[in-house]
């Protein structure tokens, strides 16, 4: 059977795959934030995952207003990068494992979870900045990729309880794929930044470090507040912990804290990184 | 009916279903600018290309003054509002500043007393 062996937080700035593209890792503004990732890619090349289900949010590259989905799954055996605009470099594209996305999807509306089912989707930054980070230099072409995306943009958008329980759902899926491959589970974005209006630039570093010590002993404590609850603690984007929260969601049982790493702010957005072990899962 | 309208939150514009109508045009509009020949339109003839895409009078004008809040006000979504900055080259503190009243340099300052310092590394 397919075994989640960690999951895997990370923050998908475009200013920090321009970072990459520049060179400017070791810079002093970067490198606290840079300094988190060697050690998360070791632990990859030791376990060497086959499979990476990852949570994002398209921000307009592929699912713009006039279909939306709450809730969609790519299901292609591959993902292509593209111009989002304002200058990230695109990448080449990310390989896609169609047969554990049917097999997900089949789970999911049989546990009355309804996602759109994707075929043919490009992937944004926030799929690719991830990516990118944990497997540098286009070595994320070696892994199978399943992007889920979770709309952060357009209200009305899923209570973060829902997010979780939709990550849930989802981990019962893999682990009941009747194939011996290793999953890490990816969670981007957040934490707290705001983007727009006047109260753009907003930060709380005490909220974002409560959601992280939560995303370990208890994440359902995160899901009693409402999305304008987080609008109101962390700004406009935090909606984005719904990534955070349907990874985490995969992940049965107690889990430990292997690594961890805090920076803020890289661009306007204070960046978490984690990486959690599932417990039941070692051995 | 179920109670589903979202509380204010001060200096934030919650782009919901209200928002996502009225600001259709200018958003498919801004999403548009995925595309360099697209920018490279909008940059040859502005007005032209707005009328295309059938931005209110307000919205145009909004473009027009580059202010980026009461394109906010008008429907904008700053997902698309980002694709449109980028024509320009202003990144998102330069557009953190311009909504906030802020230069620039007073907008980065203004992140940096909120969080560096509070770095964890572990």
């Amino acid at each position: 059977m397919a075994k989640i062996i960690g999951g895997i937080t990370t923050s998908h700035i475009p200013a920090i795959g321009v970072a990459m593209d520049k060179g400017l890792e070791e810079t002093d503004y970067f490198k606290d934030l840079f300094a988190i990732y060697p050690p998360i890619r070791d632990w990859l090349t030791e376990e060497k995952p086959d499979i990476a289900v990852l949570f994002y949010n398209d921000h307009g590259l592929e699912m713009w207003l006039d279909k939306k989905p709450t809730f969609a799954i790519g299901a292609a055996p591959e993902y292509e990068n593209a111009d989002e605009g304002w200058g990230i470099k695109p990448i080449p594209p990310v390989t896609g494992e169609t047969e554990l996305s049917w097999h997900i999807v089949n789970h999911l509306i049989e546990n009355d979870f309804d996602p759109t089912v994707c075929q043919d989707i490009k992937v944004d930054h926030g799929a690719t900045v991830p990516l990118t980070l944990l497997w540098p230099n286009f070595t994320y072409q070696g892994i199978k990729v399943i992007p889920v995306s979770i709309n952060c943009e357009r209200h009305p958008m899923p209570k973060p309880s829902r997010s979780y329980a939709f990550g849930k759902a989802i981990g019962e899926a893999i682990r009941c794929w009747n194939k011996d491959q290793k999953v890490v589970v990816l969670g981007t974005g957040g934490l707290s930044h705001q983007l727009d209006g006047q109260r753009a630039g907003i930060l709380n570093a005490d909220f974002d470090n409560w959601c992280m010590d939560k995303m370990v002993t208890d994440p359902e404590a995160i899901t009693q507040y409402s999305n304008v609850d987080l609008i109101e603690k962390g700004g406009a984007q935090m909606v984005e912990i719904a990534m955070w929260l349907a990874m985490r969601g995969c992940i049965e049982g107690p889990v430990e804290e292997r690594l961890r790493n805090y920076v803020s702010p890289i661009s306007n957005t204070a960046v978490g990184v984690q990486l959690l072990i599932p417990e039941n899962e070692q051995g | 009916m179920t109670d589903y309208k979202m509380k204010a939150v001060e200096g934030t514009y919650h782009f919901d279903g209200e928002a996502a109508t009225k600001g259709f045009h200018f958003n498919k509009m801004c999403y548009s600018f995925n595309s360099e020949e697209n920018r490279q339109a909008f940059r040859d003839d502005a007005e032209a290309y707005m009328t295309k895409y059938k931005l209110t009078e307000e919205q145009k004008q909004a473009v027009r003054d580059h202010d980026i809040n009461r394109m906010l006000e008008l429907g904008g979504s700053i997902y698309y509002m980002a694709k449109f900055a980028g024509i320009f080259g202003w990144n998102m503190q330069v557009i953190g500043g311009m909504q906030s009243g802020r230069s620039t340099e007073e907008f980065i300052a203004y992140l940096e007393s909120q969080g560096r310092g509070k770095t964890t590394n572990g």
